[in-house]
């Protein structure tokens, strides 16, 4: 297995999602290849950081003026089509 | 080795409330807007790269959902569908924006940027330990503003708020390998690019 076949089980290593064959040949490219052992261990902090750091936090107040706006727009007497 | 077993299928808490609502139910309805308004303006506010943008369409996904809830047949989640809509609304509203470059879920997949990873540092210490939270979340933002709408939609969906791939697929109305395909490219993007921040430093002078 090459750097390319590698990066193209990537996803499915992730996901744990991979044949046993497979996950055979990945294992002893990542034990051999550092660059490709960099590659999966930043790509899984790369997920882990935007999973953890909300970029877009909506503050309780602007929630609540975005819950009052949308059921305002959301009233029976809007007609439907 | 155990047979897997496959699970009876549960019946998701939100097909009663899509009922109820759909006969009228105010109160069932504004309990679905409460459990999807902060996803749906994460999602719309992630694609869009603007609040102004992501408050207007999370209304506007609200008021089509509301409008249109007799068409919702149940084949799909109910998130997924609401999550449609506001990616629908969101690149739309890209679309209409003029600076936008390429808004199409089918253009962004000709860009080789990024699919071949070129930076081999090590992220060391773990950037969480070296940078504080504001510092995290500007570095982040601006990361994935970089990315193409396209990628980025998959990125927000898939790792985001970690939707399957199926479900994103369908969200997005893409084939499991289109989706599996930028979601690759997405992640080695943001990886590239978050690297020239978290690259192990040889000395503090980058702060």
């Amino acid at each position: 297995m090459n750097c390319t076949d590698f990066l193209s089980q990537l996803t499915d290593y992730f996901d744990g999602k991979i044949d046993q064959e497979l996950l055979v040949e990945v294992k002893q490219h990542l034990c051999e290849c550092h660059h490709c052992e960099v590659v999966v261990d930043t790509t899984r902090k790369t997920i882990s950081i935007y999973r953890n750091h909300e970029a877009y936090q909506l503050e309780p107040t602007l929630q609540e003026r975005l819950h009052q706006a949308i059921m305002a727009k959301c009233r029976p007497t809007n007609p439907k089509p | 080795m155990p047979a897997i077993e496959t699970p009876a299928e549960e019946i998701h808490p939100d097909v009663a409330l899509v009922e109820a609502a759909k006969n009228g139910d105010t109160a069932a309805f504004e309990q679905l807007v409460r459990q999807y308004e902060n996803q749906v303006f994460r999602v719309a506010q992630h694609i869009t790269q603007n609040r102004e943008d992501a408050e207007d369409i999370a209304q506007d996904v609200f008021l089509k959902a509301y409008q249109k809830l007799h068409q919702f047949q149940g084949n799909s989640k109910f998130s997924t569908w609401l999550v449609r809509i506001a990616v629908n609304e969101s690149l739309m509203r890209l679309r209409r924006r003029k600076t936008a470059k390429t808004v199409s879920m089918d253009q962004d997949i000709q860009t080789e940027d990024g699919a071949i990873p070129r930076d081999f540092a090590e992220w060391r210490p773990n950037p969480e330990e070296i940078y504080s939270q504001s510092e995290l979340g500007d570095i982040l933002r601006k990361t994935i503003q970089g990315l193409p709408p396209g990628f980025r939609t998959v990125f927000t969906l898939r790792d985001i708020e970690n939707m399957s791939t199926e479900e994103t697929a369908e969200a997005l109305g893409l084939s499991v390998p289109a989706v599996k395909s930028r979601l690759l490219r997405a992640r080695l993007q943001l990886r590239e690019r978050l690297s020239r921040y978290f690259r192990q430093q040889r000395s503090e002078a980058h702060t």
